[in-house]
């Protein structure tokens, strides 16, 4: 065996053996798989390679699987003992855990995260959203939400691409734990851990219809919303399209929660603790290559740090390995689609016009697949696009202030408010800090951090309602009373 | 001496100095180290950080029961780590206490190991409690003895009572007598510092002072060289380096027995300080039950299976 001069990581890829991903995939209606009619490629966005064929779901499924929903809910899931939905989502929890490494790998062959970060953050916490839920179902007068509540009957479900199963789990555990049932459509570039979740709820005999999975685009995503059958709707996604379902829902009795898109400031004082501050912002803005809603993609600096901060940012971010999403040791992986890489380089671009100065890892990009080095624009304003809008990649701006008010006034001049993060040793500044963000989410000296039993979601155009904790429960409960 | 001009030698200076620092967050300390020992070392790049680990250790008998034979052994083993196969490197050095400093550096000159150093623990090992007159003629003895590293402790009553300018003013006195004898360690004992706050003080005081390297433990107390402790000495010899171009060795010592703590070590090196510090000359691991496991882990890599212990010698 010849020896390397130097400590370059070997290549450790993990094995793609224990997945097995059918040519064809047809939607999940009624408890059993039904033949889509007609189907849209799915990739692997690090090769470009074809996946699968994903049906396309139209008018005839969506029907279909709201109906299935209806009589689910009708005939067995609302007579059912709190008990005994709550048995059902521990065994759902229990398979999720035991078939973890399948859905970690499946999950960044069609999405491309790094399979550090599916198998050590997207699968655990998806479980993890179960387990909670399941242990609410019985408890549902005991949450402090008032002892009349009801399950809205049939929820309509729309999940994103950035994290296509625990975003599912944020979904469905909430739902089926207060009484509902649901239909769910995965984004259309991700949806293998949405079918194979499906496998779950056979394996775990979850009566027929309780969930059902149809797929597609936009134009499927837009017949639930209309569908006349459904009650509630849930949507986590981009603002744009979340102002349409708005609009939509508004003349109907549909009860609606939006998880919208965010440009979260990550504040750091003079008086932080500088290499952990650094990790935070890493991790906050190029964790899962900043496809991230709540993602740190605004750095709030204090100018008298900045010098400092940048070069061991700079040093850090150099060291981000940026590669094969299948090998271990990948920290950054392949962005999820052709079409979010076009945005990335255009909000970049206009980075660059409007006179920001751009600074990116030096890191060879592979040539097939879509790929973003990581990268910071310093001498950003208030009025730069990339300071306003969501660039959702690995694409950080850095802003810098004079006093703690300047800084959290920055902060807040955003229409969104979805998450903020606060990096200071000093106690009372963090608590004053905190009161004073207008974010629905407030990290201190920690960034990205996400439990079942937290409340997330947004201020102004980052949302409507909170998922997780008791907060999220209520949003999938009619004729709650907050006591 | 000139401390590198961060410090004058008054206590105020000294103070002006540690206060500058910035703090650690524990939690995040805790998991940035987490997260790189998740790192995958395999094949071609796991057998270079054996290697490497094996001409890093300090091979340490630190006991009451150690004889002249035991430190001949020992030292042997240093030289030879597996007697079959001489592609295998020497150790870094053999770690003794100050008696069994001539025993080793004798022994390891008859049998052909004068480039093993020998470390001698020093400054009245581990307590470090002692008169500084006592702890002087310690040092004095190890040197004159022939030891080529010194592995002092500081005094950890002083440090927690805050009187830094003793514990100071007690290196600077080790680091002078020294001289260009011998090589500088200064151990910190984090198991009784215990906040990652103190241990980055610590570094930064110890190396104002002169350290060569900045070591965790004794291995007389628990915990010893856990991986954020060394994430956070790794930080200080790197930030250091920046202030003073001068590039200070880190040494964890106590606990350390397999082959996947000592590459999570090389990891945290290698993504922490840098490449730069993946030499012995920056970077020891103070050991004695690793070594073996490091050359099973070797002879695994050749072979394609585990051997027996039996293959191995037991010093």
């Amino acid at each position: 065996m010849e020896s390397p001069v130097s400590f370059d990581y070997a290549p450790a890829p993990e094995s793609r053996a224990i997945v097995s991903i059918k040519p064809k995939y047809g939607h999940f209606i009624g408890g059993k798989f039904v033949a889509g009619s007609k189907h849209f490629p799915t990739i692997n966005p690090a090769t470009e390679e074809v996946l699968s064929q994903i049906a396309l779901a139209g008018k005839a499924e969506v029907d279909a699987a709201v109906k299935a929903a209806r009589k689910a809910y009708t005939t067995t899931w609302s007579k059912m003992s709190g008990r005994e939905r709550g048995k059902y989502l521990f065994r759902i929890a229990r398979i999720m855990q035991e078939r973890a490494r399948e859905f970690a790998v499946l999950e960044t062959l069609d999405n491309g995260k790094p399979i550090r970060e599916s198998r050590d953050v997207d699968i655990p916490l998806a479980a993890a959203h179960f387990f909670y839920h399941a242990g609410w179902a019985d408890k549902l007068e005991f949450a402090g939400l008032g002892t009349s509540t009801k399950p809205h009957g049939v929820a309509g479900q729309i999940i994103p691409w950035n994290f296509p199963l625990l975003m599912l789990s944020w979904k469905i555990a909430p739902a089926l734990a207060a009484g509902n049932t649901v239909v769910l459509k995965p984004a259309e570039s991700t949806s293998l851990t949405a079918l194979l979740f499906a496998e779950v709820c056979q394996q775990a005999e979850l009566p027929a219809g309780v969930v059902n999975i149809v797929t597609g685009d936009g134009s499927t995503g837009a017949l639930i919303v209309n569908h006349p059958g459904i009650d509630k709707i849930a949507f986590t996604g981009s603002t744009e399209v979340g102002k349409i379902i708005a609009r939509a829902v508004a003349p109907t009795p549909k009860s609606v929660t939006l998880e919208l898109g965010g440009k979260a400031a990550n504040i750091i004082f003079e008086d932080a603790a500088i290499d952990e501050a650094i990790e935070g912002i890493v991790n906050g803005i190029f964790f899962n290559q900043g496809h991230v809603c709540c993602a740190g993609s605004r750095l709030i600096l204090q100018e008298n740090i900045a010098e400092e901060v940048l070069e061991k940012l700079k040093k850090r971010m150099a060291q981000i390995r940026l590669g094969d999403p299948m090998d271990k040791n990948t920290d950054l992986g392949a962005i999820n689609s052709k079409e979010q890489l076009l945005k990335i380089r255009e909000l970049s671009a206009s980075g660059d016009a409007e006179g920001a100065q751009r600074w990116s890892a030096p890191c060879d990009l592979p040539t097939k697949g879509f790929w973003f080095a990581p990268t910071i624009f310093t001498g950003v304003t208030q009025s730069h696009r990339i300071a306003r809008e969501e660039i959702f990649g690995p694409v950080l701006s850095v802003l810098t202030f004079r006093t703690p008010q300047e800084g959290i006034d920055k902060a807040n001049n955003t229409p969104f408010g979805l998450s903020a993060g606060v990096w200071s040793e000093k106690g009372s500044r963090i608590l004053w800090a905190s009161q004073q963000l207008r974010a629905g989410v407030v990290w201190a000296n920690t960034f990205n951090k996400f439990d079942p039993a937290s409340p997330f979601g947004g201020y102004k155009e980052s949302g409507w309602g909170r998922e997780g904790g008791r907060h999220g429960l209520s949003a999938y409960l009619k004729g709650v009373s907050h006591e | 001496m000139s401390f590198y001009g961060l410090v004058d030698g008054s206590d105020a200076s000294l103070k002006n100095y540690l206060g500058s620092l910035s703090g650690v967050d524990h939690v995040g300390a805790d998991a940035r180290a987490a997260m790189l020992a998740t790192r995958s070392i395999k094949t071609t790049s796991k057998r270079w950080a054996i290697d490497i680990a094996i001409s890093m250790v300090d091979l340490t008998t630190l006991e009451g029961a150690d004889t002249p034979g035991k430190v001949q052994a020992l030292c042997t083993k240093a030289v030879r780590p597996d007697p079959t196969d001489s592609s295998v490197p020497s150790v870094g050095a053999v770690c003794v206490y100050n008696d069994m400093v001539a025993v080793a550096r004798k022994h390891l000159d008859l049998i052909g190991g004068a480039h093993v150093g020998v470390a001698a623990v020093s400054t009245a090992f581990p307590s470090g409690r002692a008169s500084m007159p006592v702890k002087l003629q310690d040092t004095r003895d190890a040197l004159d003895a022939g030891a080529s590293e010194i592995d002092m402790v500081i005094d950890r009553g002083a440090f927690l009572s805050g009187d830094y300018i003793g514990v100071f003013n007690e290196i600077v006195q080790i680091r002078e007598l020294c001289g260009t004898r011998a090589h500088l360690k200064v151990i910190f004992e984090t198991g009784e510092l215990v906040t990652y706050d103190n241990v980055r003080k610590a570094s930064f005081l110890a190396m104002a002072a002169g350290a060569d390297f900045i070591k965790t433990s004794t291995g007389k107390v628990a915990p010893a060289a856990t991986a954020p402790v060394i994430l956070v000495m790794l930080e200080a010899v790197r930030d250091f380096y920046q202030m003073t171009q001068a590039r200070i060795g880190v040494k964890p010592a106590g606990g350390i027995r397999n082959t996947k703590d000592a590459i999570k070590q090389l990891v945290l090196v290698n993504e922490v300080a840098g490449p730069e510090w993946l030499t012995p000359s920056l970077f020891r691991i103070g050991a004695s039950a690793l070594l073996n496991d490091l050359l099973m882990q070797r002879m695994k890599l050749d072979d394609g299976y585990y051997a027996s212990p039996a293959y191995v010698t037991i010093d």
